[in-house]
């Protein structure tokens, strides 16, 4: 048991206990919780492609969304409880991940990056077209009131998420410390000499896009129980897209405490911003914020606290 | 329903989106195209033309066409400007590939929310004489709403043409991402070359979004569906291929039009994602390309 796992542990057993307890009455905390818990896994997810493999994925908006829809499919056809949307609309996208894997057989770099935003607008016009899942004007999802012993249905939607991400976050770890990670590293640096020097480059990356997308489907499989009315333009909104990066980008793509800490940092700013003063100015910061990253700090914060700090992993 | 008079009709109106298109993607071919510059946010800029069209029209009642031509000097400035920051804080670091890309996203996304704010997302419009014309030729209507644009926009890519092709400056730009060292040989400094391209580039979006707004309302989001056009044609054309870029322009407008007109017009954005899709694929260097 390493420091790591006993954090995870304490974390799982906070949230449950706040969740089962009265102790945070408003459920408005809940639901702000649940979409930055949301953003960690959207962010960690991205940054197995993005940020250890190099790969920029635009298209994180598309992998949410059918991870959502897929969730709704379930619903329509069976009525099938959250357990069960999760582990398949997981499924679904991972398959999607792999078929983006093989697409880097032929896309590299900006190719790629630009294929990825291609896909999920086609995506997105499937899903407008199709009616069994509501078409443009959107489906209705009953959710449950309430479920025991966590009261009120949010609570237990939120203490999902808080398990989702910390699966995401452990899986980024684990890719981080073994082997695989190694040769992912290998791949952003230079492909080319990562093949030449033996490594299985394409048996890698599938393994990447696949993992990437199926924690995006995740993130997404709850969607429809959350908000209870899915339309195209909210499960595809480009903000999902703009935060899956910036978000990593503010917090350092390089180690998995990277997205957590963007995730964590810009989602409740996000959050806050979208109470007190208007949603479209936090968009405004979240852009802002991501230009300047970029610009001036381009290791996140992880390399500003490396750097000032001195200190290794 | 398939006759022949709503397919020649779909032809025509697809001949004359796709001569718009051309204006759309002029600045993206020689910013993308020739100078290697990822600029996603082109057609944010695009959109920021066309709101400038309207606050001239809106506020003191100016041509669309005029305000476009009036503004793009200014691009043109705003251009340069954002050339040398993304020099100085990319380029130059030789960081350019992802960072630039996501800083360029960035950009995009700051555009739209500042329209956002400042306009609302109500779609607006512009008035001018020219709008809401339309000619008969046998069976076959041509809106001047959509002549107009069209013959600026072919108007707009001669002139770059000839200047790129003529002038010193321009074949500079032309060589700029072909042979750098060559260019410095010849006394060109390739920063400043790339700066004059890059402005050239946004230039272009001021006269394209005055164009866009003629054609179709808009508000601020409806950029982000251009950037599937935009870089499907780019791409399409064959990467540094200028006149690659009108002829792809052409198919895509065509192919847009008769998708809407048999299949109905909520498909039709995905046929420039499908296209870019498949040209990605199949054929990476496009029809023209390099």
């Amino acid at each position: 048991m390493t420091r790591f796992w006993i954090g995870a542990g304490a974390v799982i057993a906070i949230g449950l206990l706040l969740a089962v307890t009265d102790i945070i009455a408003n459920s408005f905390w809940f639901f702000a919780a649940y979409v930055v818990l949301q953003y960690v896994v959207l962010a960690t997810a991205w940054n197995i492609m993005g940020g250890y493999m190099g790969y920029v994925n635009f298209g994180s908006a598309g992998f949410f969304a059918i991870g959502a829809y897929t969730a709704i499919v379930l619903y329509n056809l069976v009525k099938a409880p959250l357990l069960v949307m999760i582990p398949l609309s997981g499924i679904v996208c991972g398959l999607m991940g792999l078929g983006m894997g093989y697409l880097t057989l032929r896309l590299r770099g900006v190719y790629f990056a630009i294929g990825t935003l291609a896909l999920a607008v086609v995506l997105e016009t499937l899903m407008v077209n199709w009616d069994y899942v509501g078409g443009a004007t959107g489906a209705y999802v009953i959710r449950p009131r309430t479920l025991e012993p966590f009261g009120d249905y949010v609570k237990f939607l939120t203490f999902v998420m808080l398990v989702l991400a910390v699966i995401a976050v452990a899986a980024a770890r684990w890719i981080e410390r073994a082997k695989f990670g190694r040769g992912l590293h290998a791949i952003r640096d230079d492909e080319i000499a990562a093949e030449c020097a033996g490594i299985p480059t394409l048996r890698l990356k599938l393994i990447a896009t696949t993992l990437s997308g199926f924690l995006m489907g995740i993130a997404g499989a709850p969607f429809p129980l959350y908000v209870g009315f899915v339309e195209p333009a909210s499960a595809f909104n480009l903000a999902y897209a703009v935060n899956a990066i910036a978000m990593p980008m503010i917090g350092g793509t390089t180690m998995w405490a990277g997205p957590v800490i963007g995730a964590l940092l810009l989602g409740t700013a996000q959050q806050i911003a979208n109470v007190t003063i208007s949603s479209e100015l936090n968009l405004l910061i979240v852009g802002l914020v991501l230009v300047l990253f970029v610009t001036l700090a381009p290791e996140g914060i992880v390399g500003l606290v490396r750097k000032y700090f001195g200190r290794g992993r | 329903m398939f006759t022949f008079d709503l397919f020649w009709n779909a032809l025509v109106a697809g001949a004359l989106l796709g001569g718009f298109y051309a204006a759309v993607s002029l600045g993206l071919s020689i910013t993308f195209g020739q100078l290697d510059i990822v600029n996603i946010a082109h057609p944010a800029f695009v959109i920021l033309g066309a709101y400038i069209a309207y606050m001239g029209n809106e506020w003191w009642g100016f041509d669309p066409i005029l305000t476009g031509l009036v503004a793009a000097p200014v691009f043109y400035a705003i251009g340069v400007g954002v050339y040398r920051f993304y020099y100085e804080a990319f380029e130059r670091r030789d960081d350019e590939a992802l960072r630039g890309l996501a800083f360029f996203f960035g950009v995009m996304f700051i555009v739209e929310v500042v329209l956002i704010m400042a306009y609302g997302v109500d779609f607006r419009s512009v008035q001018a004489p020219y709008i809401g014309g339309n000619w008969e030729i046998g069976t076959i209507g041509i809106p001047t709403r959509m002549f107009v644009p069209c013959m600026v926009s072919i108007a707009m890519f001669a002139a770059v043409y000839t200047y790129l092709a003529r002038t010193f400056t321009g074949r500079a730009i032309l060589a700029v991402s072909q042979d750098r060292l060559a260019l410095e040989l010849m006394a060109a400094d390739p920063v400043r070359v790339k700066q004059v391209g890059f402005g050239l580039g946004i230039g272009t979006a001021a006269i394209a979004g005055a164009l866009l707004i003629i054609i179709i309302p808009i508000e601020p989001s409806v950029g982000r569906l251009y950037i599937g056009q935009v870089f499907a044609i780019v791409v399409l054309g064959g990467l540094g291929s200028i006149s690659g870029t009108l002829v792809a322009a052409l198919i895509l407008g065509v192919a847009e039009s008769l998708v809407s007109t048999f299949y109905g017009p909520s498909w039709a954005p995905a046929v420039a994602f499908s296209v870019l899709l498949i040209a990605l694929a199949v054929r990476p260097q496009g029809l023209f390309g390099r």
